[in-house]
């Protein structure tokens, strides 16, 4: 699988409200701009694979995307796996080319939970709301919280998450929130659910995202040199909700990266920049601890001495992320590696060999690795 | 939004019928001696079928919280702030709750825990009170 296949173009849309549009004209959007990119006329797509959206999620969704695209592809598909499911998706993708099933594949998201419906992130929680468990907030704060107890862990070192992501936000002109944070104002933010304060939490946006695969030869022969190749790819899950989990803070990601980094046959410190899935600061914290990339408990610390922008100790979300580009899961992070590794970012990390993604859903229940190559 | 009530099957009508009558209850296999919450029909170890419904003993530990201060459902407006908690039954079985009559800042990782069960809206719910142990510890 190694750098067999690779992403051929990127697109998106503008991050933020897009009100009274559907989430569906937001992937074609996006998709129109990702197939310019490549270079390709939309009927060369044979393969359709696209996250249920968080906004009025429904049945046969791959076949209406599909339908607004006017394709009839051979795989068309929706995946469940909460925020992990875009790298997911382009797995599936990637193991259907080199089989050779399909030929060329699109995988989007769109989405309105900024205007439209954002039940899902306040949602009564099962049986267990009659204890008053709500919201999507509530599961990371569990681990925020136990985060923090374990390891002493100061506000700080939580706050330099959010306020670097929205550094990089203030130079992207597509992000949602262009508003740069003060460490002093992350601090005075006030509490949605304890631990958690407002700005420890992403933002709700409306968007669409799209890029194209194709396997390295095909690129090739049809001569697209800016193809980024894909080298490494894992998955694992977590499965137990956080309150019956063993341990709050030793997840699966540490096998996604682990299948994803032997895939690519690279050390943890080859790694240029991430992309890392940035729902809630705790997430960036407790991901670079599970995939390797920081003794437990010291990931914070170092970001806060060293720096996690562009010229810092490990470039995190150059564009944004969830915190500031846009609360929408995870393709964004996949089209700023992209971009990255062309070397046509917005803030741009010197010559870059190797960059990772992380991609993780539920209250860390799902769990997805990408790792790019350079373009050859 | 209205408060919401547990579903009631015959697999968690046990559970809560337990609740009335003063007893918090978990199922333990028969198999393998894994014991869990919530109602399930099989061991989520072994996959066994075979299992007893046990009383829980009531005390437990801390192992995480969170404070609400947002309420995500009217009913809920009335609460805030309160805390809902992971918390670990000495059986082995996890579970969430809150931990009533003490402030949130009081709550500490590992902090003994005794099970009070506080009826709301007619629902039996199995919250938790500081053992009075932690009180001698601290002091
Ligand atoms: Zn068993």
């Amino acid at each position: 699988m190694r750098g067999q296949t690779v992403i051929a173009g990127v697109g998106n849309t503008r991050y933020g409200k897009h009100p009274d549009r559907d989430k569906i004209d937001l992937i074609v959007a996006a998709a129109r701009t990702a197939l310019a990119d490549a270079g390709l006329s939309k009927d060369m797509v044979d393969g359709v694979f696209v996250k249920i959206a968080n906004a009025a999620p429904s049945v046969l969704y791959g076949q209406k995307v599909s339908e607004a695209l006017g394709l009839q592809p051979k795989i068309g598909c929706a995946l469940d796996q909460g925020g992990a499911a875009n790298i997911s998706l382009i797995t599936y993708a990637a193991l259907a080319i080199q089989a050779g099933m399909i030929d060329i594949a699109l995988v989007c998201y769109g989405d309105t939970a900024r205007t439209g419906s954002r039940a899902v992130y306040h949602r009564p929680r099962g049986d267990d709301a009659v204890m008053g468990w709500y919201s999507t907030a509530a599961g990371y704060a569990m681990i925020h919280q136990a985060y923090r107890q374990r390891y002493g862990t100061p506000d700080e070192h939580f706050g330099i998450v959010a306020v670097t992501a929205r550094r990089h936000g203030a130079n992207n002109p597509d992000a949602h929130l262009r508003v740069p944070l003060s460490m002093g104002q992350y601090l005075q933010g006030s509490y949605v659910v304890e631990p958690l304060r407002r700005d420890d939490c992403c933002l709700v946006s409306d968007g669409g995202a799209a890029i194209i695969l194709m396997s390295n030869k095909r690129a090739r022969q049809l001569g697209r040199s800016r193809a980024v190749p894909i080298i490494g790819l894992g998955q694992a899950q977590e499965s137990w909700e956080v309150h019956l989990r063993p341990d709050l803070l030793h997840t699966k990601a540490a096998d996604s990266a682990e299948t994803a980094f032997r895939m690519a046959g690279i050390r943890r410190e080859d790694v240029s920049f991430a992309q890392l899935y940035d729902c809630f600061t705790v997430t960036v914290l407790q991901t670079l601890e599970d995939y390797g990339l920081a003794p437990r408990g010291t990931a914070g610390a170092r970001a806060l001495s060293e720096g996690i922008g562009v010229d810092g100790w490990l470039p995190l979300n150059t564009a944004g992320g969830l915190l500031s580009e846009s609360g929408t899961p995870g393709l964004q992070l996949i089209i700023e590696a992209v971009r990255q590794m062309r070397g046509e970012a917005r803030l741009q990390v010197s010559s870059p060999r190797f960059g990772l993604v992380s991609n993780q859903g539920g209250s860390m229940h799902t769990h997805a690795t990408l790792i790019l190559g350079q373009p050859q | 939004m209205s408060a919401p009530q547990p579903t009631l099957s015959p697999l968690t009508q046990p559970y809560w019928e337990a609740l009335h009558a003063g007893q918090l209850t978990f199922q333990k296999c028969e198999e393998c001696d894994q014991a869990w919450l919530p109602a399930r029909e099989a061991c989520p170890n072994c996959l066994s079928i075979h299992w007893e419904r046990v009383p829980a003993a009531g005390t437990a530990k801390v192992v995480s919280w969170v404070v609400y201060h947002t309420a995500y459902a009217d009913h809920l407006a009335a609460r805030i702030p309160y805390n809902v908690a992971v918390v670990e039954l000495d059986e082995g079985p996890r579970m969430l709750t809150s931990i009533v009559g003490c402030r949130s800042d009081a709550l500490l990782v590992d902090a003994r825990i005794q099970l009070k069960i506080t009826a709301e809206d007619g629902i039996p719910l199995p919250y938790f009170v500081l053992s009075e142990v932690n009180e001698e510890v601290v002091e």
